[in-house]
Parts: C-alpha cells; sequence; structure tokens
C-alpha cells in the first residue's frame, strides 16, 4: 500500500472577481489543479506571470479562498475548516516570501522577529521562545550575535536566511517557498537553494517551491510541475523533465532560458506573440495561440492530463506524435 | 587595426555623497566601445554597472552622485567627439536622445501615461530631428513595425497602460531608436520581462542592432543574456571591472576568479540533477559582496577568493593583459 501523500490538491481552481460595484472580468488564475506533494518530498510549481504559482501556494494555506477543489494536508481537508481550527492546522505549515527587504519588520530585532509566531502559538516560557530562534539561527548558519540586531544590518542573503529562520522555529511540516531566491544575486542564490535543500532533507520538510525559473527549481525539486494561465501544461520527475521535456511549452520554456554558453543561441526556439490574459484566456488549450504545433483542432477541447512516462504527465493532445518524434 | 572607438571611457571615477564622505562606486573604469559593437557590463548589485551607464548618460542622481575624475569621450552622428564628464544639462539633453538612445529595465518608467505611444516616440523626432508634426507620426508608426509591434497604426493611438509588458519595452526601444542614435544604452532591458518573452526582446536587440550598425552598451546581471547579445563583455565587481575581453573567449576561459565562480553559480539546465544524485551542494561563491563604504584592503574581492594570497591584501591589482583580447586585474590570473 502506498503512503498517504501529505498535500493532496483536488480540482483547485480560484477565479477572482471584481471588486463590488466596478465592472470588469472574472480573472481566472487556476482552472482544475490537481497534484500530490509526498511526505518529505519537495514539488516545483513553475510558470510565468499569470500562470497561477503564487495562488496556488497561497490557496494551499487558504491565505486566499479558493472557488472550488479540495486542498488535503495530512488528511484535513484545509477548504472546510473553521477559523480556529484552521489556525491550528496552519500551525503545521510556513510560507517563505521573495522579498527579503519587505517581509521583515524594521523594528524588531532578528530575535522578536522569529519569536513572535512562536508567541502567537502559545510557546511558554519565553526561555523555551529564546531557544527555539536560536536554534533557528544556527540551523540557517547566521551567528549568533544576529538575535539582537535589526534587519537593516543585514545583506539580501542574510535576509532571507532569517526568513527562513522564521518558518523553521514554528517546526513546520510543509513549507511553501514563493520565489525565495528571485531577489537574490546569482552568486548568492546557489547558497540559500544548498541550504534550503540540506534543511528540507535533515528535517525531512515537505514542500512546494514556486519559482518562474526552470533552472533554479532543478537541484532542489524531486518533481516539477510546469503551469501555463492557471493550468498544468507538464508534471514529471525533475530528471525525467530535464532530459525528456514533452509539452511544447515546457520545451519552448527550457530553450528561452539563457545559459552562458557561447554558441547555444543557434539552437533557440522564440516564442511569438504575448502571454494571454488569465482574464480572458484561449479556448481549448490555453497554450495553443503560440504553440508552434497548434492546429485547429486545439482550440476545440480542454486537453486532459495524459500520462506518457513514468510518474510523467503531459497535457497535449499531440502527444502521442511528439513521442514518436513525428514533430518537435 | 581596431576602429576608433564611438565611446572611449578614461580613469572614471564616479562617486556617491553619503553621510557627508564620498563614496567612490566607480573606480579605475576604462571601457571602449567600437562603433557596430555591444558589450555588455556585467555584474551583481553594488558592482558600479548601472552607475557607469548612468555617468555615461549624465543621468546620476543630483547632488548625491558626481563623475570626481575620468573621460567620457563620445563621437556623436556628426563626427564630433566631446567628453561627455565635462558637460551638463543643455548640451547633454542635445546628445541624449538623438547620439545616444537609452532603454531601461522598466518601460513604465520611460514612458509618460498620458500621452499616447505614438507621440512620444513622434517627440524626439520633432526636437532633434526638426520633423513636422505629420512626418515624426508617420515615423513613429513606422518604427513601431520595425520593433515587431503587430496593427502600429492602431498600437500609435493607445497609451501605455493599454500595452502588455512586451510590447511596452517595444515601444520605448522604438522610441530610443527614433534619431537614429550610433549609440544605445540598454540597462536590464529584459529583467522584467517573462523569460519567453525576453527571448524575443533580446532577438529584436539584435536584429535592429545590426540593420543599423549601431553600437550598444547592456548593462545586465544576467550572464546568459551576455552571452547571447554581446561581443565583448566587462565584469564589474564592487566598482572596478575585473575581467574584461570577447565573450566567447571570457565564458570558456576565465581569468579572474570571480569570473569563473560567478559562471560556475549559474545553474545550467540538466546539470543540477547530477550533483543531486552524488549528493553534492550546487557550486557557490562564498560569503557575500563587500560594502562599497568599507572595502577591504587590496583586491576587494580576496575575502571571498578561493585563490587568495597574502599579496592580494597589498594593493588593488591592476588590470594586466592575458592574452587573447582578455585583461584580468588577479595577480594569480597565470594559474587559473
Amino acid at each position: 500500500m502506498t503512503e498517504q501523500p501529505f498535500l493532496s490538491v483536488t480540482g483547485l481552481t480560484k477565479h477572482f472577481k471584481p471588486a463590488a460595484f466596478s465592472r470588469g472580468p472574472v480573472v481566472r488564475a487556476i482552472e482544475d489543479v490537481s497534484f500530490e506533494v509526498p511526505r518529505g518530498k519537495v514539488v516545483g510549481l513553475v510558470g510565468e506571470s499569470g500562470s497561477g504559482k503564487t495562488t496556488i501556494g497561497r490557496s494551499v494555506l487558504r491565505l486566499v479562498e479558493p472557488t472550488a477543489g479540495t486542498v488535503l494536508v495530512d488528511g484535513v481537508d484545509m477548504t472546510k475548516l473553521s477559523a480556529r481550527e484552521l489556525r491550528q492546522q496552519r500551525s503545521r505549515m510556513q510560507y517563505i516570501f521573495q522579498d527579503p527587504f519587505a517581509s521583515l519588520s524594521p523594528r524588531m530585532t532578528i530575535g522578536q522577529i522569529l519569536m513572535e509566531g512562536l508567541e502567537i502559538q502559545g510557546v511558554e516560557p519565553r526561555e523555551t521562545r529564546v531557544a527555539r530562534a536560536k536554534a533557528a539561527l544556527a540551523a540557517v548558519e547566521l551567528p549568533a550575535d544576529a538575535f539582537d540586531r535589526y534587519a537593516h544590518e543585514f545583506s539580501g542573503g542574510q535576509r532571507q536566511r532569517i526568513g527562513i529562520a522564521r518558518a523553521l522555529a514554528l517546526e513546520p511540516e510543509l513549507i511553501v517557498a514563493d520565489e525565495p531566491v528571485s531577489a537574490l544575486d546569482v552568486s548568492i542564490q546557489a547558497q540559500i537553494i544548498n541550504l534550503l535543500r540540506d534543511l528540507q532533507l535533515r528535517l525531512g520538510l515537505t514542500m512546494l517551491f514556486i519559482s518562474h525559473d526552470l533552472a533554479v527549481v532543478e537541484y532542489i525539486c524531486d518533481t516539477v510541475i510546469v503551469l501555463y494561465l492557471g493550468r498544468i501544461m507538464e508534471i514529471a520527475p525533475a530528471e525525467t523533465l530535464y532530459a525528456n521535456p514533452r509539452h511544447p511549452y515546457t520545451r519552448a520554456l527550457l530553450s528561452a532560458i539563457p545559459e552562458p554558453i557561447p554558441g547555444r543561441t543557434s539552437q533557440r526556439q522564440v516564442l511569438v506573440g504575448d502571454i494571454p490574459s488569465p482574464a480572458n484566456p484561449p479556448s481549448g488549450c490555453v497554450f495553443r495561440t503560440r504553440c508552434p504545433l497548434a492546429i485547429e483542432a486545439c482550440a476545440g477541447a480542454v486537453p486532459g492530463l495524459e500520462t506518457v512516462g513514468t510518474e510523467h504527465r503531459s497535457a497535449c493532445i499531440r502527444n502521442a506524435e511528439i513521442a514518436a518524434g513525428a514533430i518537435s | 587595426m581596431m576602429p576608433e572607438p564611438i565611446l572611449d571611457i578614461q580613469d572614471l571615477r564616479t562617486v556617491f555623497r553619503i553621510g557627508g564622505r564620498d563614496i567612490a562606486a566607480v573606480s579605475d573604469l576604462e571601457l571602449s566601445i567600437a562603433p557596430g559593437e555591444t558589450v555588455a557590463l556585467v555584474g551583481e548589485s553594488g558592482s558600479g554597472k548601472s552607475v557607469t551607464s548612468l555617468s555615461v548618460m549624465g543621468l546620476l542622481p543630483k547632488k548625491v552622485g558626481r563623475i570626481a575624475s575620468g573621460t567620457i569621450r563620445f563621437r556623436g552622428k556628426s563626427g564630433v567627439t566631446n567628453d561627455l564628464a565635462q558637460m551638463d544639462g543643455e548640451s547633454l539633453r542635445r546628445i541624449r536622445g538623438n547620439d545616444i538612445g537609452m532603454v531601461f529595465q522598466e518601460p513604465m518608467t520611460s514612458l509618460n501615461p498620458v500621452y499616447t505611444v505614438g507621440e512620444q516616440i513622434a517627440e524626439p523626432i520633432r526636437i532633434h530631428l526638426g520633423r513636422s508634426h505629420k512626418q515624426a507620426a508617420e515615423d513613429a508608426v513606422k518604427l513601431l513595425a520595425d520593433v515587431g509591434i503587430p496593427d502600429p497604426a492602431r498600437r500609435a493611438r493607445q497609451y501605455p497602460h493599454e500595452l502588455s509588458g512586451g510590447m511596452r519595452q517595444r515601444a520605448t526601444i522604438a522610441m530610443a531608436l527614433a534619431c537614429d542614435p550610433a549609440l544605445l544604452i540598454a540597462d536590464e532591458p529584459t529583467t522584467a520581462l517573462d523569460v519567453t518573452i525576453q527571448a524575443q526582446i533580446l532577438e529584436l536587440l539584435a536584429k535592429v542592432q545590426a540593420e543599423r550598425g549601431m553600437a550598444m552598451l547592456f548593462v545586465t546581471h544576467n550572464l546568459g543574456v551576455v552571452a547571447e547579445i554581446a561581443d565583448r563583455v566587462a565584469v564589474m565587481y564592487a566598482g572596478r571591472i575585473v575581467e574584461t575581453g570577447p565573450v566567447d573567449q571570457v565564458f570558456a576561459h576565465p581569468r579572474h576568479p570571480y569570473t569563473k565562480g560567478l559562471l560556475r553559480s549559474v545553474p545550467r539546465l540538466g546539470e543540477a540533477t547530477a550533483l543531486k544524485r552524488a549528493g553534492t551542494p550546487l557550486p557557490t561563491i562564498a560569503g557575500s559582496v563587500p560594502s562599497l563604504a568599507n572595502l577591504p584592503q587590496g583586491c576587494s574581492f580576496a575575502p571571498r577568493c578561493p585563490y587568495a594570497i597574502d599579496a592580494c591584501a597589498v594593493a588593488v591589482p591592476a588590470l594586466v593583459d592575458a592574452g587573447e583580447g582578455q585583461l584580468s586585474r588577479c595577480i594569480r590570473w597565470q594559474e587559473l
């Protein structure tokens, strides 16, 4: 028997309605998204603007109310909980934000920042809170004297370590990391990814790792989900996705990433056109308006996620032709 | 024999007045660009790459930033060479937008929300080239077509907010090209864009650059983008160029430990899987960038450098010839 996944998302949908008395379209941020994250594994949500990756992350913690679908965390349906139950369940989860400059209060010492959540959760006495905060600082490899200092005294990479320490202090089981390295310089990005990977393995954390950059998620993720306009295009174990991408969008996304390898440019495949607005997504396959392989039938129906390999699924009606190498 | 450069920067030192003292954001900077050539300035936060481009454009923040010494010799379309470092106000304005086109990271900072896209592109054509309103408006539509905007006549009548991010950046490129500049300065022009749109804009910039034989100074933090767009690259760290040379040469054989470390830090598609399997961490550069107000003695990179020796702390290394058109500011470049 397989173990029950720690996080199980089924049919998740979020439509943002225009504010009361204002006209405007409904924004279809996510449509019918389903996936699972086994305990202790890392799943990457990757996509460009409007792909819905952040909305999924927020819906999992119910920081936004989903329009439809269920989110099971360790068997508990997050969408059905009362405010009190939700608070309790949320203590098992933490969110790490992109911008380490905006997410830390300038008026609190790092110690106060790390202990705030513990206090809210009723961790007593104070000595226990101090000990847990200091342990979290050590876990992210910051010096102990950081405890009494303020956020502005730290560099971007160090602040992101503080953000991670704040999450760890609460001893969560699930972490949603939303673009945690996007604001950092490239030499620091790898430091933070190494740290997150190390902590995740050591503490057995389950993690959703959100990023716009396929190159960044490869090392840390066990499974990668590629999103476009609120829908899953492809889902595969990381090693499979990079070695054998199937969906035309995944292929285009990989090809668009510039790499410092002279001469690689020549094989570049540049997608034409803009990403459509999630307020007015195309009919059928949402990627068809930019897809180099699109045919008339693509406008007809939303393609389902079909199995194309071991734990590898792709939402394209031309999967068989792509697999046979008949088209690329 | 190298052609006479269109832009030739010598010994540039740009300082910022902070807390009552001058802090050098750029030091000892030498850089030249030949006509039709694309040179990338690459570096991380605080490296001085953007301050260098602002110095060239004369757009340093007033009262705070100034060029303390050095020359920025620029040859305009008329063939006259001026030292931009010595020019101010009105005379610089005549060069900007006419001889030098500019594209920035965030298109909405260059576009005025209350004018149509067409009006904004037509304005420099009227001011600098003296065309009539009607002619300038026609030129604007033609420019929008040149930068790949579909239905350009209709787009010219729209306001910036009606365009997508990628379209807006195309419009700012059209505006920068309006007076057929000899030099285009592009400061992180694709950083705010999605990666599939970035690919489009890079392709566009390379195309217009080749068509017009324009020189380009391209400022970016992204080494991958450098490989796509530039002929030569200058790698900056803590206000100084630490290595420069032809892009292929520098990327294949870096002659400075910082360039080497930075190249290794960029995640390569498909390579992380092997590292993960082996349980090996991703390559990194230890530590973080020093504060410009408090740079270490000698080589600024020495505290983070795996090759550092005692001699590195004695004096700032000179930028020395490392062969194959490369220059390196490292006393141990031969051992790399």
